[in-house]
C-alpha cells in the first residue's frame, strides 16, 4: 500500500486536490449564494486587490486632472466659444421642447400613468475587473458604506452598464450586460417587441425572444422595459447591429452596448427609483378643448348615422359630438381616474398606457409583458 | 519547430526565490484585474495562466506544479462572479500537465512554449466548459473565438516566458 502511494504521489495528491475543489463546487452550487468560507475567500481577494487598484485609478486621475486643469489648457477659448453658441441653440430648442414636454405631462396626468423616476444615484469610480472573458465584472469604488446594495442598476449617460452583484464595505461588484450570465428586461424602441438581452461569452449581447416571423430594422434602439424590476423603464441600451435566424423560434438579434463598456471610468449606480404620477399643477390652466383634443388625437369624424352602442360595449374610439364636449371638464375639477372609459378591447385605445406585469428578478425570464 | 524529446539526464530543473514564487503570481492577478479597465483587449488574454504553465514547466514537479495553478485558479475564482473551484480545478489541472510534460520535453525554447501553450489555453477552455456543463449552466461555445484566443495567448506567452526566465535559478 505505501509503494503504490509512493510511486503514484503525484497522482494521489492531484486527485485528492481535485477532489476537494469539486466537493467545494458542489456545495456552492447547492446553496446557490455565497456564505461562509467561500464568502470569507471572496472578501480577501477583493480586499488584497482592491486598494492597490485604488491607489493606482486615483494617482492616475489626480495626475490627469493636473494636466488637463493646468497645463494643457490649449484651444480652451475657441472651444468657449463653440459651446457659447451651442448653448444658444439649445435654449431656443429647449423652448419647443418644454411646450411638448408640458403637453405630454398633462396627458399622463390624465391618464393616471405612473412613471418611474430615478431620484437619487452615487457616482463611482471603476477601479477594476475580473479579468478574465468568462466573467465580465467590474469593480467600483463604493460599497455598502455609501449606500450600494445588491440588483442595483448601474448607468452612464451614454446607456445601460450592468447591475450590481456582490457589495462589499468599499467596493463593489457589477455585472455587464455583456456578462453571459447577464439579462435585462428590454424593449425595441420602434417596433415596440419585448425581449431580453441576454450576454454572451463573445462579449456581444442580443435581443432574444423575437419571433422570427417579426421585422425588426439594423439600427434599431433597445431601451430598457423597466419589466425585471432592476432597470428603470426607458433607458437606452444599445443599438441592434445584425438580424438574422436562429435554431429556434426567435430571431438572432445582435445589439452593440449603448454605453462604452471597453473605456468605463465612472458610473452612477441608480440607489433609489419612485413612482410618481407626473405633476402638473404648474402648467397653468387648461382649456377642456385641449383634454378633448388631447384624448382623442387621431379620431377623424365620421359621417355615418349615429347608431347607439349595444349595452356593455363602448366603441372603439367613440366619436367627437357634442354630449361628449359637454362632459368634458377642466382639469381643476377633474379627478385623477377621469380617463376615458377602459371597458373597451385593449387595441382600441392606443394611446393609454397598458399595465405592466413586474417581471421577477431571475436574470434570464422570458418576456411577460403584453404588448402596448 | 523545436520540440525535441529529451532523456530525464538532460532536463534542468529550475528553482525561484521566494520574492518571485509568491510576487510573480500576485502580480499577474492584480494586472489582469487592473489593466483591462484601460486596455479592454487586455481581457483577451490569461496572465494567471500563462504564469501557471511557467511556473510548471520550469520548476517540472508536478505537486508543485498542481499547487501553485490551484493556488491562482481559486484566487481568480474569488474575484470573478462565478463558483469557486472553477478556474481552480482547471488551472490545477494545467499546473500538472505543464509539471509533467516539462519533465519529458525540452521547453526551453519559443517554438515549444508557442505550442504547449496554444493546447494548454485550449485543455483549459475545455475543463472550464465541462465543469460548466457539470453545474447545469450551457453557454453556447465559440471555437473560432476560443482558438484566437488561444493564439493570442501564446504569442504573449512567448515573450513572458522570455521576460520570467532571467529569475530562473539553477538547482
Amino acid at each position: 500500500m505505501e509503494s503504490f502511494f509512493g510511486r503514484h504521489k503525484n497522482a494521489t495528491v492531484l486527485a485528492a486536490v481535485l477532489f476537494a475543489q469539486l466537493l467545494g463546487l458542489a456545495t456552492q452550487i447547492k446553496t446557490q449564494t455565497d456564505r461562509g468560507s467561500v464568502r470569507l475567500l471572496r472578501y480577501w481577494a477583493v480586499a488584497a486587490i482592491s486598494p492597490l487598484e485604488k491607489g493606482f485609478v486615483h494617482t492616475q486621475d489626480g495626475v490627469r486632472r493636473l494636466w488637463l486643469n493646468y497645463v494643457y489648457l490649449r484651444g480652451v477659448r475657441q472651444q468657449n466659444e463653440q459651446l457659447k453658441q451651442q448653448i444658444e441653440q439649445m435654449r431656443i430648442q429647449q423652448v419647443r421642447l418644454q411646450e411638448d414636454a408640458n403637453q405630454a405631462r398633462r396627458i399622463q396626468a390624465l391618464l393616471a400613468f405612473k412613471e418611474q423616476y430615478v431620484a437619487r444615484t452615487v457616482a463611482a469610480q471603476v477601479i477594476g475587473t475580473s479579468g478574465t472573458e468568462q466573467s465580465r465584472i467590474v469593480y467600483i469604488d463604493r460599497g455598502s458604506n455609501d449606500g450600494i446594495r445588491h440588483d442595483m442598476a448601474v448607468i452612464t449617460p451614454d446607456g445601460v452598464v450592468g447591475k450590481i452583484l456582490t457589495v462589499y464595505p468599499t467596493t463593489s461588484q457589477v455585472m455587464e450586460i455583456t456578462d453571459w450570465q447577464s439579462g435585462v428586461g428590454a424593449i425595441l424602441e420602434t417596433s415596440r417587441q419585448i425581449g431580453v438581452v441576454k450576454g454572451s461569452l463573445t462579449g456581444l449581447p442580443y435581443f432574444d425572444y423575437v419571433m422570427s416571423d417579426e421585422k425588426v430594422q439594423v439600427g434599431e434602439n433597445v431601451i430598457t422595459s423597466g419589466g425585471d424590476s432592476i432597470y428603470p423603464k426607458g433607458f437606452l441600451i444599445g443599438k441592434v447591429v445584425s438580424v438574422g435566424p436562429s435554431r429556434d423560434l426567435y430571431l438572432k438579434i445582435s445589439v452593440k452596448p449603448a454605453a462604452a463598456l471597453d473605456r468605463l471610468e465612472e458610473v452612477l449606480v441608480i440607489t433609489q427609483v419612485v413612482d410618481k404620477t407626473p405633476d402638473t399643477t404648474d402648467l397653468g390652466p387648461i382649456r377642456a378643448a385641449d383634454i378633448l383634443a388631447e384624448r382623442l388625437p387621431s379620431v377623424p369624424q365620421q359621417k355615418q348615422p349615429a347608431v347607439s352602442p349595444v349595452v356593455g360595449e363602448v366603441p372603439a374610439t367613440p366619436p367627437v359630438s357634442g354630449a361628449a364636449q359637454t362632459q368634458a371638464k377642466p382639469p381643476a375639477s377633474q379627478p385623477p381616474q377621469a380617463k376615458p372609459p377602459a371597458t373597451g378591447p385593449a387595441k382600441s385605445k392606443p394611446n393609454q398606457p397598458v399595465a405592466k406585469p413586474k417581471l421577477p428578478a431571475t436574470q434570464s425570464a422570458p418576456p411577460q409583458e403584453p404588448r402596448p | 519547430m523545436n520540440l525535441t524529446y529529451t532523456s530525464r539526464e538532460q532536463v534542468e530543473v529550475y528553482r525561484f526565490a521566494w520574492p518571485v514564487a509568491i510576487g510573480v503570481p500576485l502580480a499577474a492577478l492584480f494586472l489582469q484585474a487592473f489593466i483591462p479597465v484601460h486596455v479592454y483587449f487586455f481581457r483577451a488574454f490569461d496572465l494567471p495562466l500563462l504564469v501557471t504553465i511557467f511556473f510548471g514547466i520550469s520548476r517540472r514537479n508536478p505537486i508543485t506544479g498542481l499547487s501553485t495553478g490551484a493556488a491562482i485558479g481559486i484566487f481568480q475564482d474569488a474575484l470573478s462572479h462565478q463558483p469557486i473551484g472553477l478556474f481552480g480545478i482547471a488551472k490545477t489541472c494545467i499546473g500538472y500537465l505543464a509539471s509533467s510534460i516539462g519533465v519529458k520535453l525540452d521547453v526551453d525554447n519559443p517554438g515549444s512554449r508557442f505550442l504547449m501553450t496554444y493546447a494548454f489555453y485550449i485543455v483549459h477552455q475545455m475543463i472550464c466548459y465541462a465543469l460548466r456543463g457539470m453545474m447545469g449552466e450551457s453557454p453556447a461555445w465559440h471555437w473560432g473565438h476560443d482558438l484566437g484566443l488561444a493564439l493570442a495567448n501564446s504569442l504573449l506567452a512567448v515573450v513572458l516566458f522570455a521576460g520570467l526566465d532571467r529569475f530562473k535559478q539553477r538547482t
